[in-house]
C-alpha cells in the first residue's frame, strides 16, 4: 500500500473522515493560523498588499500576520519574479521556515517565469523549492489569491501539503524498514 | 548648439576624431580608442566645454547589424562577414553620453572596439558616476575598461560564464546557482518517483 498522491476534493473529504481526531484537530488549527512570509520581489507585491489590506482582507482566513522572519512563519508566498541570483536566498528562506510549511507561487513569474524567458529569470520558483499552489495572472486578481488560500486550506486539512506528504512518506518508509527487520 | 561643440572638438582634437555625425539633433563624435581619455579629459576640464554631467555608458553589439528600413531589392546592408576585425567595421561600439549643466549642451562619444581586443580606456576616474556604469557594461558585454578602479561584475554573480547581452549569447541559456538535481522529491509532480 502507498499514499495516494493525487486526489479529488471528494476523496479528500473521505480521507478527513479517516483521520484521527487529533490529526483532524491539528490540521484544522494549522489551516486557520497561517503565518505568511511574503517573499516580495516585484510588482505583484502591490496586489499582495491589496489582498492583505482591509478591502479583501486575508485575515478572514486566518492568514493574518505577515511575519518578516522565516522562522516564525509557515506559509511562504513568493510574490514576483525570482532571478537565478536569488535562488540560494529563496532556498535558504524556505529551509529556515518552521515545519510543516507551505508555499504559494503568486503570479506567473513565480509560477513559470512568465514572460522572462532569458538568462536571468528562474523559470518558476519550483525549480528550487516545492510549491503547493500556483496562482496565474500578471498580477492575479485578489479573488484568485483568496481562492488559492482556500485551496491551500483544503489541502492542509486533508494533509496533502508538500511537507505533510513528505512526513507521511518518511513515516511509511521508517515503518517499512522496521517491518523488514 | 551641438554643432558648436563639434566644431570646437574638431579644432582642438581633429586628429582623434574618426568621424562626426548628428542623430535626432544629438551630436555624435567617433573617437579613436587611444585618444579617448585625452579627448574626455579636455571635454571635462575646458571651461568652454565643461561636460560635468555624465549621463550613461553602454555598448552596442553590431553582430547582426542591419539598417532599420531595408530598401526593396537585393539586400545592400553589409553582411555579418563584413563586420570582422580586419577591414570591416569592428563588432562593438562603446557609447558615452555627456552633458554640461553650465552650457546645456550634449555630446555622445563613440568608440569602435573589435571583438578580439575588447578594451577601452576607463573614464571612471574622470567622472566617478561612470564607475558602476562601466561595470555594468563589462558585466553585460565583456568590454574591459583599462584603468577602472574596481572592474567586477555588478548585476550577475561571479559564477556566471559569458556576457548575456552579447548577440551570440544563447537567448534562454540559464546558469543556475542552485543545482536542480539534488532537490528533494516532489510527490505531487512525479507520483511514479524520479526526481521532480
Amino acid at each position: 500500500m502507498g499514499v495516494e498522491l493525487t486526489t479529488t476534493r471528494l476523496e479528500d473529504a473521505a480521507k478527513w473522515a479517516k483521520q484521527s481526531t487529533l490529526e483532524r484537530a491539528t490540521n484544522w488549527g494549522r489551516k486557520f493560523s497561517l503565518f505568511t512570509y511574503p517573499f516580495v520581489t516585484a510588482c505583484c507585491g502591490m496586489e499582495f498588499m491589496s489582498v492583505a489590506g482591509p478591502k479583501y482582507d486575508l485575515a478572514r482566513f486566518g492568514a493574518e500576520f505577515p511575519r518578516f522572519s522565516p522562522r516564525q512563519s509557515d506559509l511562504l508566498m513568493i510574490v514576483g519574479t525570482v532571478t537565478e541570483k536569488q535562488g540560494p536566498a529563496l532556498k535558504r528562506v524556505f529551509d529556515q521556515m518552521a515545519e510543516p510549511k507551505w508555499v504559494i507561487a503568486f503570479g506567473v513569474c513565480a509560477s513559470t517565469g512568465g514572460f522572462y524567458q532569458n538568462y536571468h529569470a528562474m523559470p518558476g520558483a519550483d525549480q528550487v523549492i516545492p510549491v503547493d499552489v500556483y496562482i496565474p495572472g500578471c498580477p492575479p486578481r485578489p479573488e484568485q489569491v483568496l481562492d488559492a488560500v482556500i485551496m491551500l486550506m483544503d489541502r492542509i486539512q486533508s494533509g496533502r501539503g508538500h511537507s505533510q506528504l513528505r512526513d507521511k512518506r518518511e513515516q511509511l518508509i521508517a515503518t517499512a524498514a522496521q517491518d523488514h527487520e | 548648439m551641438s554643432a558648436k561643440v563639434l566644431d570646437a572638438l574638431k579644432a582642438s582634437h581633429g586628429g582623434a576624431i574618426e568621424s562626426l555625425e548628428s542623430q535626432h539633433g544629438d551630436a555624435i563624435a567617433w573617437i579613436k580608442r587611444d585618444q579617448l581619455l585625452a579627448v574626455a579629459t579636455w571635454l571635462k576640464t575646458n571651461p568652454a566645454m565643461a561636460f560635468d554631467a555624465p549621463v550613461f555608458v553602454t555598448c552596442i553589439d553590431r553582430l547582426d547589424w542591419k539598417p532599420v528600413d531595408v530598401p526593396p531589392g537585393p539586400p545592400v546592408y553589409p553582411a555579418t562577414a563584413a563586420w570582422t576585425d580586419d577591414g570591416g567595421k569592428p563588432r562593438f561600439e562603446v557609447v558615452y553620453q555627456l552633458r554640461s549643466t553650465t552650457h546645456h549642451h550634449r555630446l555622445r562619444l563613440k568608440c569602435a572596439v573589435p571583438e578580439h581586443d575588447a578594451r577601452v580606456p576607463s573614464l571612471a576616474l574622470l567622472w566617478p558616476a561612470f564607475n558602476w556604469q562601466e561595470r555594468e557594461t563589462f558585466d553585460m558585454y565583456g568590454i574591459k575598461f583599462d584603468g577602472h578602479p574596481d572592474l567586477r561584475r555588478i548585476y550577475l554573480y561571479e559564477e556566471f560564464v559569458g556576457y548575456p547581452l552579447r548577440k551570440d549569447y544563447p537567448k534562454e541559456k540559464r546558469q543556475p546557482l542552485v543545482r536542480r538535481d539534488d532537490l528533494p522529491l516532489n510527490p505531487i509532480k512525479s507520483p511514479t518517483g524520479g526526481h521532480r
